[in-house]
């Protein structure tokens, strides 16, 4: 990536850039020890934080494991029970999928729409910017416990506000169909984050490409799908598979959401008891996971579900690494 | 009349919003019995709210605790994180890429994947039941900030860089005296993000904390009024006013570094 405001002429020293010494040459190890200083932090957090836990959660998805006696071997028998006979783990499981199916493509959609209004804005796109942006800020916890308030049935503004339209409001968080799709409207109404990323996205679009097709007749429409589509299909990509990542470790939205709704109210301990309310249709995969491991203390087959996990999440996380280029692109 | 015009759907999604915003502040002055109604205006304002969230609870812990947790967590991030962004983005040695590629598999892996064995090791080093596992971790670095970071090192020309090597600089001198300050609006980014992070997160706290009433953070405790059977909403909507307002406040101030900074986590197109 070329700055801007250098001067064009490449007149680099390339005497002093750090390129690794020639063999033999002992600067090169000296050269070798520098850039392990600045590494060493990382490369152990990479080693404790990630290498050691993953290899641990693969043995210790093979055990039989409380806590308080030692692991005992048992093959496969957690992967057969997770596959055989967990009912609840494939309604979680299946809870997450329709969370990826639905959420997603709402944040999606929700911030490309976003930041176009904001690009069509003339004057004032900055106030309006601030204003989109801010409920991606607000700490998930509270906004959760807010958007349970306002929608609460009997007394929220929400059901009274659409009350005034005729229209009888359901009963949200408080009923087993309308509880995931109240919460796909939380995450659609903090979509902030993904918005600003659209918007830098939508102004890098070379404004002489939409000239070119306006004077080729094309409508407005057509300027969308064919100019600024494809100019935004990297980003869109890229946004869909962190998307995705999100929405599988979806956890916290659905834990409050579900202790706030049922009336207990707790966001510390005890807090898995109501997972899943109501009726198990707000128990993501995650919360399974926790409730397997952390209130059952079956660690082995807690180990088993975050093995699938991770399973799934490299697997979609493959489909970004084939674009690997994007990332690197800017360092050559 | 025009203006109403074209700034008409602008303004109706604003009001979207921010509306619950207003909600929230509006329940917060509220006595706690028409919290429950579904008035919209207070009847009478009751600012005392804000003080009783910090008398009925000890809510000033929970800040204290809070604090700590994001503040060292994002002091240790900046100085792990930042050298390892250096080595990536500005030194060439071999192995370079793949260890980029493990850094986004890192900041790509779901958490609860690696919980249960990272809780034993700090139930093992007897520190579960504190904030200490989620803030110690940050010493040997943090994939998303390494990857925010070498993103804005890479905006940085080299050429500054080949200047300080050629008055004979080291690599960390050139760290510290040249590139440091000139990614100050990228280091301060991911600090805001990192201290956001922390103070937002629920689920490490929640797995090491729940227990251990004293060390639990603002998002365990936001919702702890209750009065005999009914929920106290006055105030969890004044606590949460607590917990959203250093929020707003930080990124009304930081506004630039934050949206540039938005910005860099996705991929230019």
């Amino acid at each position: 990536m070329v700055a801007t405001g250098t001067s064009t002429v490449d007149v680099r020293p390339t005497a002093a850039r750090p390129r690794p010494p020639r063999r033999r040459d002992p600067r090169r190890w000296r050269y070798r020890l520098t850039v392990l200083s600045f590494l060493a932090p990382a490369l152990a957090g990479i080693v404790v934080f990630l290498v050691y836990p993953l290899l641990a959660a693969i043995y210790f998805s093979f055990t039989r494991f409380d806590l308080l006696t030692k692991p005992v071997w048992v093959g496969l028998r957690n992967y057969a029970f997770l596959f055989g006979s967990d009912t609840t783990a494939w309604k979680s499981a299946s809870n997450t999928l329709w969370l990826v199916v639905v959420l997603v493509p709402a944040r999606m959609l929700a911030a490309l729409l976003t930041a176009m209004l904001l690009t069509a804005i003339r004057r004032g796109g900055g106030f309006f910017r601030t204003i989109f942006y801010l409920p991606a800020l607000a700490p998930p916890v509270a906004a959760t416990i807010a958007f349970v308030f306002l929608f609460n049935p009997a007394t929220g503004p929400v059901n009274a506000f659409l009350g005034l339209l005729g229209i009888d409001g359901p009963l949200w968080f408080d009923s087993p169909v309308w509880a995931k799709p109240s919460l796909v409207l939380l995450g659609t109404w903090a979509v902030g984050d993904l918005m600003v990323i659209f918007l830098a996205a939508l102004l890098d679009v070379p404004r002489p490409l939409y000239e070119a097709a306006e004077i080729d007749g094309a409508n407005s429409w057509q300027r969308f799908r064919y100019v600024t589509l494809p100019a935004l299909s990297p980003v869109l990509l890229f946004a869909a598979v962190t998307g995705v990542i999100q929405t599988l470790q979806y956890f916290t939205q659905a834990a409050v959401a579900a202790s706030v709704a049922s009336g207990t109210a707790t966001t510390g301990a005890g807090i898995s008891q109501t997972f899943g309310y109501p009726e198990q249709s707000t128990l993501t995969y995650p919360l399974h996971l926790y409730v397997s491991g952390f209130r059952y203390y079956d660690m082995g087959y807690a180990n088993a579900l975050a093995v699938m996990l991770f399973v799934v999440a490299f697997a979609v996380t493959l489909v970004l690494l084939r674009r690997f280029r994007m990332f690197v692109g800017g360092a050559s | 009349m025009r203006f109403v015009f074209r700034y008409s759907l602008p303004i109706a999604v604003a009001l979207m919003f921010l509306a619950p915003f207003v909600f929230v502040l509006l329940t917060a002055f509220m006595t706690s019995d028409q919290a429950l109604t579904s008035n919209l205006w207070p009847a009478s304002w009751h600012p005392e709210n804000f003080v009783r969230i910090f008398t009925t609870v000890p809510m000033l812990t929970y800040l204290v605790n809070t604090v700590v947790y994001a503040g060292l967590a994002t002091v240790f991030m900046l100085l792990s994180s930042v050298p390892a962004a250096y080595a990536l983005a500005k030194l060439r040695w071999r192995g370079s890429n793949a260890m980029f590629v493990v850094i986004i598999c890192m900041m790509m892996l779901p958490p609860q994947v690696v919980t249960v064995p990272l809780y034993l090791l700090w139930a093992n080093a007897g520190l579960t039941g504190t904030l200490w596992p989620l803030i110690l971790p940050m010493l040997a670095g943090d994939a998303f900030s390494i990857f925010l970071l070498r993103q804005f090192l890479l905006t940085i020309p080299d050429e500054y860089l080949d200047a300080a090597r050629i008055d004979g600089c080291g690599e960390w001198q050139v760290l510290l005296r040249v590139v440091l300050p000139m990614a100050k609006p990228g280091i301060a980014a991911t600090a805001i993000f990192q201290f956001f992070y922390a103070w937002n997160d629920y689920y490490g706290p929640l797995l090491y904390t729940s227990e251990e009433q004293s060390n639990w953070t603002l998002s365990l405790a936001l919702s702890q009024f209750k009065h005999l059977h009914h929920v106290e909403w006055n105030l969890v909507m004044a606590a949460t006013v607590v917990v959203m307002a250093p929020v707003i406040i930080v990124f009304f101030f930081a506004q630039k570094a934050f949206v540039q900074g938005v910005t860099l986590t996705g991929v230019k197109g």
